[in-house]
């Protein structure tokens, strides 16, 4: 186990690397999802709203 | 006198005037020269004359940068950019016109400039000619490129800094054969220049009249 | 099925809303397999030691770099040619992604070729330093997009530039890789010997999880665009 975490002498390197990965990738995919719920959110909001004048109206 | 050749000098007299540019980019240029010996420190100076072919090609870049923005933009403020779209050369040799006197104005005093600037940092002997070579046919291309990002970033607010950002890596192979070909190491520095600025002259009055067809008549 | 059907945004949408579940288990499947198989089931080569497991995470991101870009200039093509509705939201949607991965590409590049070289970064690395230039070609297309206020003006310029970048990136990358013969760099480049079958499959299996999760983040992005236009003319019509 210590030898697979040692990486051969390039652990420095190798988990870095890794775990630059994971986080970009991660980082990249909560943005995209929470802007996603935001433009979605949104458009119900006004779209809700846009119904609701509508009715009043007649 | 053709449309073509007029809108040449017109430009070229423009570029003169107070304000015109035509002397910011030869000034900014020598400038930048001269400062990168104190960046460089007293103790290096040694190799000052190693590098100076590559120092004068990225302060050639960027003179031509500076003076870019003018290249449409004054004409866009003042409306004569809509005229010469509605004029009957099109707005392709209208491009081309305005390169080349933007290459005359700029691109000119900075191969005129650069023998002087050469000394100022012990560029070797041998490798004057082919500075100004180097030059001579390169600042075509950052002209010819320069110029798609100024009609891309035409309506832009304090578009100079976007159009730095967009044309610098486009003109990365210029400033590589270019430097390449002042110091004489590279086998083909001079061919490949010379391909890369004529592709770019002759290819980039399309990009750029069609970009700047984008920010007229809307 | 003709591209014109996707044209319409509420048709694009279903569709999407269908694939995305599926794309998305997919990449988490391929990338859990992938990872695992990397990690766990490779050999050390017998040149780089244990460093070639960086090249599983490595040349995956740099070749989304890439591929991301063509998409973007495809989609750019399409849009200006053809004139599809979608065809700038596919390439927005994009640029981000491609930049991403540009920037995991050199990130992992670095730590790979730092045992090899020495250095954190090798100027003698052609593909490196020409992924270098990508990236900044990634952030100058994202900046025109948001410098330009109007939207179909932003979007016409952006292509414009996306398809001047797409032509000059492999004059670019000639011309750093000639660059580069004109000193003795290192005679090793990333990826070094030919690759090992043991090594082989693993790879492949990690590319197609990066390209299953960008077509899963691709679909959201041109959701969420697609949401924030429609979002956008609601509240002119609600000002009107």
């Amino acid at each position: 186990m210590a030898n697979f975490f040692a990486m051969g002498g390039y652990a420095a390197f190798v988990w870095p690397a890794y775990t630059a990965t994971l986080l970009v990738l991660v980082t990249t995919i909560v943005l995209s999802l929470a802007a996603h719920a935001r433009a979605r959110k949104a458009v119900r909001q006004l779209e809700a709203e846009e119904e609701q004048s509508g009715a009043a109206k007649t | 006198m053709s449309p073509f050749v007029a809108l040449i000098l017109r430009d070229i007299r423009l570029a003169f005037r107070a304000g015109g540019g035509a002397t910011l980019a030869a000034a900014f240029f020598a400038l930048v020269a001269a400062l990168v010996p104190f960046g460089v420190g007293s103790a290096q100076l040694g190799v000052l004359g190693q590098i100076a072919g590559g120092i004068l090609w990225v302060a050639a870049a960027l003179a031509a940068l500076l003076s870019l923005d003018r290249l449409f933009q004054a004409d866009y403020e003042d409306g004569s950019l809509d005229v010469l779209a509605l004029s009957p050369l099109s707005l392709e040799k209208a491009a081309a016109a305005k390169i080349l006197a933007h290459w005359l104005t700029t691109g000119m005093p900075l191969v005129v400039l650069s023998p002087v600037l050469g000394i100022l940092l012990n560029l070797p002997l041998p490798d004057f000619g082919a500075l100004v070579a180097s030059l001579m046919i390169g600042t075509p291309a950052l002209s010819a490129v320069g110029a798609i990002g100024a009609a891309l970033t035409l309506s832009i607010r304090r578009g100079g800094l976007i159009l730095a950002l967009i044309v610098l890596p486009l003109i990365t192979p210029a400033l590589i054969f270019g430097a390449g070909a002042v110091n004489g190491t590279g086998g083909g520095a001079f061919l490949f220049l010379t391909a890369f600025s004529l592709a770019a002259v002759a290819l980039s009055p399309f990009a750029a009249a069609a970009s700047a067809r984008l920010n007229l008549g809307s | 099925m003709r591209i014109t059907v996707l044209a319409n945004p509420k048709r694009f949408l279903d569709l999407s809303r269908a694939l995305i579940p599926w794309i998305a288990a997919l990449a988490f499947l391929l990338l859990a397999v992938g990872i695992y198989w990397a990690l766990f089931q490779t050999p050390p080569d017998y040149q780089q030691g244990q460093t070639v497991k960086i090249m599983f995470v490595h040349v995956p991101a740099a070749y989304m770099g890439l591929m991301i870009y063509g998409v973007m200039a495809g989609s750019s093509l399409v849009g200006l040619v053809f004139r599809h509705p979608l065809a700038d939201v596919a390439a927005k949607s994009a640029a981000p992604l491609g930049a991403a991965f540009t920037a995991l590409a050199l990130l992992t590049g670095s730590l790979w070729g730092r045992p090899m070289w020495g250095t954190y970064w090798q100027w003698g690395d052609a593909r490196l330093v020409s992924e270098l230039i990508l990236f900044f070609i990634y952030m100058g297309y994202i900046a025109l997009w948001n410098a330009i206020d109007e939207p179909q003006r932003a979007a016409k310029a952006a292509a414009i530039l996306s398809l001047v970048g797409a032509a000059d990136l492999p004059i670019i990358h000639f011309s750093v890789e000639w660059w580069n013969t004109l000193h003795q760099g290192p005679s090793i480049g990333l990826t070094g010997s030919t690759i090992d079958p043991a090594f082989l499959w693993p790879l492949f299996v990690m590319m197609a999880g990066y390209t299953m999760l960008f077509a899963w983040l691709w679909l959201i992005r041109m959701q969420t665009e697609i949401f924030e236009r429609r979002a956008r003319a609601l509240m002119l019509a609600k000002g009107a």
